[in-house]
């Protein structure tokens, strides 16, 4: 009966969808205000509906109600209750039932806080938002329902991927979706704005704390997914160049340039039509990304559904946002007035090689990507491009961009000294070549790229504290707005991420050992004993469990406990990872197969700094959250008069 | 500055970066680019030994057998037309088991057996590697499977 109420739910707010797509874009063309404030209440209407069809899925999912299809697959009575709950989104049906969710609910808060936003603006950007959930919901209803049922009911289900059985991976696709989704009212803003026929300062500054908080949520989203797989996988390393993960990234790449475009647009009303085609093409790669997971069309660890129609929609989808997207920029675009001038060297040039770089980057990781896709359809040929593809031409193209990251800040608008600028940032420049200098000489001698960019990592810290210092000195230690402290949090996390990624990658040292209990084995200092191996029984695996014990000059230090967990009902076998953090570097250890007669394997890796790849990540998320909070830039501050706001024809 | 020059100054970095990013694309897509194999053609091919390549199948039931360490692992991969042995020293991932796809990455010996460096794990045991359900249709043995 409740999943029944559910797919009538979506099915209702289909066609409130349909409503709020449409008539809107008529009263907004017509002036007919009746018309244009249809738009919030059927955004709230479309927003409750799809809640109580997620709820009704998360009601089947708690209650183990084994006659809906999607939890006899994905679900078993016997798993804890978080991962019931997360199990509704750790399939395809229920995720993008999560992903329709999040979209309505974003329409909804546009119409909750947009009140101060032209009527004309506000209608067409929730009926651009209404078209998107018309896709994803007939998406749902016509190629993936969650709420099928299934006769008769079986006793119990196939449970969930252990793999996916994680706190980790619980959270992070409402995270990635968050990121993603909001990408779409940045979007429907763009959209909106080549409707409208104007982009100005009032725009930007409406569009931005969307831009910022979908970039905050998908910075969490990466950096949860990628500590994730460090700890599940049990390989020790943080990021594969997987398909799946660049499909990640690339949003995140061309959200990034347009978090920083649009600052121009707001400060200086230059950059318009370049903004305004950013905003088009992060939420394409956001759909590029659901694509590529959600077609099976490229090998990949996340090797979810592989159904050739939801390929097809999602693909056909795709072409429609894009291309029609495009199509109109080509139409209006040149219609927008340019703004100020300004000379190369100066804020706005510094902005503009932050996006071409940024864009370069995210060209670089789509090819990359979808070679291996082209060169099949064109040759045949089966190839794979890996990690070294992307570490020799997404590594190189950072280096300027870091360089440069820095010294931007310092740059006033228009027109700007270069030479003071670097002055002023010699401090971090000494201590970068001095980090860089140590890296090569104390740490390792061989590794000099991983010296250097220890170096840029240090630069990036350094160069972004002193530039908040300096600036708090100059204005005898009022703290600056909101926005600057979040932009020197950001940019500082970002160095962070910089030296972890970098120390765990070159300075790591690893250790297999097949040992019997009893044994011990000496690694990065630490003296490893193999106490015991012992049976157990967890909620729904059983468990082989390793006791090490490691100590430094015969003094007990920690003792660490990885397993491996036969789940028993799926009948798979998973390694789970002990980790022990001091927050300067892990020690990692996973326990592979093995019996009493030859011994167990096992792996030891010593990461340096590995923490701070995530640590970094959150820091950079929490800068995009301080600045979301500035007064400035709070939703529907900025108002154009009403006067203005008449449709531009 | 006018607009024409400022738009000429655009142009001419713009260029600069992407041509620097071209360069490093196509120098990488040259060295790095990793071709997948199927057995059969590893047979027909003559691959020389050395060169770095994918190769994937079924893991050959009842092919696999393991070092007195437990370390290095021996078995045979099969398209169910030719078979090609591999040998692969580390931890294998959860998901490698016996009459189930798998992908390695690596190089042939000078002896005709493919040394794996690398074992690629899958989330989902049921998935079939997609070059690998084309190997095996190749092959002609390919079964649907509900």
């Amino acid at each position: 009966m409740v999943a029944e109420l559910g797919h009538f739910a979506l099915i209702l707010a289909l066609a409130v969808a349909l409503v709020q797509g449409t008539l809107p874009l008529l009263g907004a063309a017509r002036g007919d205000i009746r018309l244009m404030d249809l738009g919030r209440t059927a955004a709230l209407a479309q927003a409750l509906l799809v809640i109580v069809a997620f709820g009704a899925l998360t009601q089947a999912y708690v209650t183990s109600d084994f006659s809906v299809a999607n939890v006899v697959a994905n679900s078993h009575s016997a798993k804890p209750m978080l991962y019931k709950v997360s199990g509704v989104w750790g399939n395809h049906e229920g995720s993008m039932l999560l992903w329709a969710l999040i979209l309505a609910l974003f329409g909804a808060a546009v119409a909750v806080f947009g009140a101060s936003l032209p009527d004309t603006l506000r209608a067409r950007v929730l009926a651009i938002q209404a078209l998107i959930g018309v896709g994803f919901l007939a998406f749902l209803l016509f190629t993936s329902n969650p709420f099928e049922r299934i006769s008769p009911p079986p006793l119990d289900g196939n449970g969930l991927n252990p793999l996916l059985q994680d706190p980790g991976l619980a959270f992070h696709p409402p995270l990635l979706y968050l990121g993603y989704v909001g990408f779409s009212v940045t979007y429907a803003f763009g959209i909106a704005a080549l409707l409208e026929g104007r982009v100005d300062a009032a725009w930007a500054r409406w569009v931005r704390p969307w831009t910022l908080a979908a970039w905050c949520f998908l910075t969490l989203g990466i950096a949860l997914g990628s500590w994730w797989a460090y700890y599940i996988l049990g390989w020790g390393g943080f990021w594969f160049w997987d398909p799946v993960e660049n499909a990640s990234l690339m949003p995140w790449l061309a959200g990034t340039a347009l978090l920083h475009s649009a600052i121009v647009v707001e400060k200086r009303d230059a950059l318009k039509s370049w903004t305004v085609l950013l905003a088009i093409l992060a939420f394409s790669l956001s759909l590029l990304g659901t694509f590529l997971v959600r077609s099976g069309v490229l090998t990949s660890v996340h090797a979810f559904a592989q159904d050739p129609a939801r390929g097809m929609f999602i693909l056909a989808f795709l072409l429609l946002v894009t291309g029609g997207g495009l199509a109109l920029y080509a139409w209006r675009a040149p219609q927008l007035q340019g703004g100020g001038l300004f000379q190369p060297i100066s804020r706005e040039g510094a902005l503009i090689l932050n996006n071409l770089l940024l864009c370069t980057l995210a060209a670089t990781v789509l090819l990359g990507t979808l070679y291996p896709l082209f060169l099949d359809l064109l040759t045949g040929n089966k190839v794979s491009v890996g990690p070294p593809f992307f570490n020799a031409t997404f590594v190189p193209i950072c280096a300027p961009l870091f360089a440069a990251l820095c010294v931007g800040p310092y740059l006033s608008w228009k027109r700007a000294e270069l030479w003071p600028a670097l002055q002023r940032l010699r401090l971090a420049f000494i201590a970068a070549v001095v980090a860089a200098i140590v890296a090569a000489t104390a740490i390792d001698s061989r590794a000099t790229l991983a010296a250097l960019a220890f170096g840029f990592g240090v630069w990036l810290i350094v160069g972004s504290l002193l530039e908040f210092g300096q600036r708090l000195v100059r204005t005898g230690f009022r703290l600056p707005p909101r926005s600057a402290l979040g932009m020197t949090i950001a940019h500082a996390g970002l160095g962070v991420v910089v030296l972890g990624a970098v120390a765990t990658s070159a300075w790591n040292t690893e250790l297999i050992k097949t040992m019997k209990p009893g044994d011990t084995a000496s690694f990065a200092g630490f003296n490893v004993k193999l106490d015991r191996i012992e049976n157990l029984q967890g909620p729904n695996y059983i468990a082989e469990r390793a006791t090490l014990s490691l100590s430094i000059g015969g003094r007990p230090y920690t003792v660490m406990t990885p397993e491996r967990r036969l789940f028993t009902v799926q009948r798979r076998q998973v390694a789970e990872t002990s980790i022990h953090t001091n927050l300067l570097r892990d020690i990692y250890a996973t326990l592979g197969e093995g019996e009493a007669q030859n011994g167990w394997v096992i792996r030891l890796y010593y990461n340096p700094l590995a923490p701070w790849i995530w640590l970094g990540a959150a820091l950079c998320a929490l800068g995009g959250f301080v600045s979301l909070s500035d007064r400035r830039l709070r939703i529907g501050a900025p108002s154009r008069t009403r006067a203005v706001a008449q449709p531009a024809e | 500055m006018t607009p024409k020059r400022k738009r000429l100054w655009l142009v001419v970095g713009s260029l600069a970066v992407l041509g620097f990013a071209a360069t490093l694309v196509l120098t990488a897509l040259n060295d790095n680019i990793v071709f997948f194999y199927s057995p059969t053609q590893i047979a027909e091919k003559n691959i020389p030994p050395e060169r770095r390549f994918r190769m994937g199948g079924l893991v050959e039931a009842g092919s696999v057998t393991k070092s007195a360490d437990g370390q290095v692992t021996s078995f045979k991969v099969t398209d169910t037309h030719k078979t090609v042995a591999v040998v692969y020293r580390g931890l294998l991932p959860d998901l490698f088991r016996e009459g189930q796809g798998v992908i390695a990455e690596g190089s042939l010996g000078a002896d005709g057996v493919f040394l794996a460096r690398e074992i690629l794990a899958k989330h989902d045991e049921n998935y079939m590697p997609s070059e690998v359900a084309k190997a095996i249709k190749e092959a002609g043995q390919w079964k649907e499977r509900k």
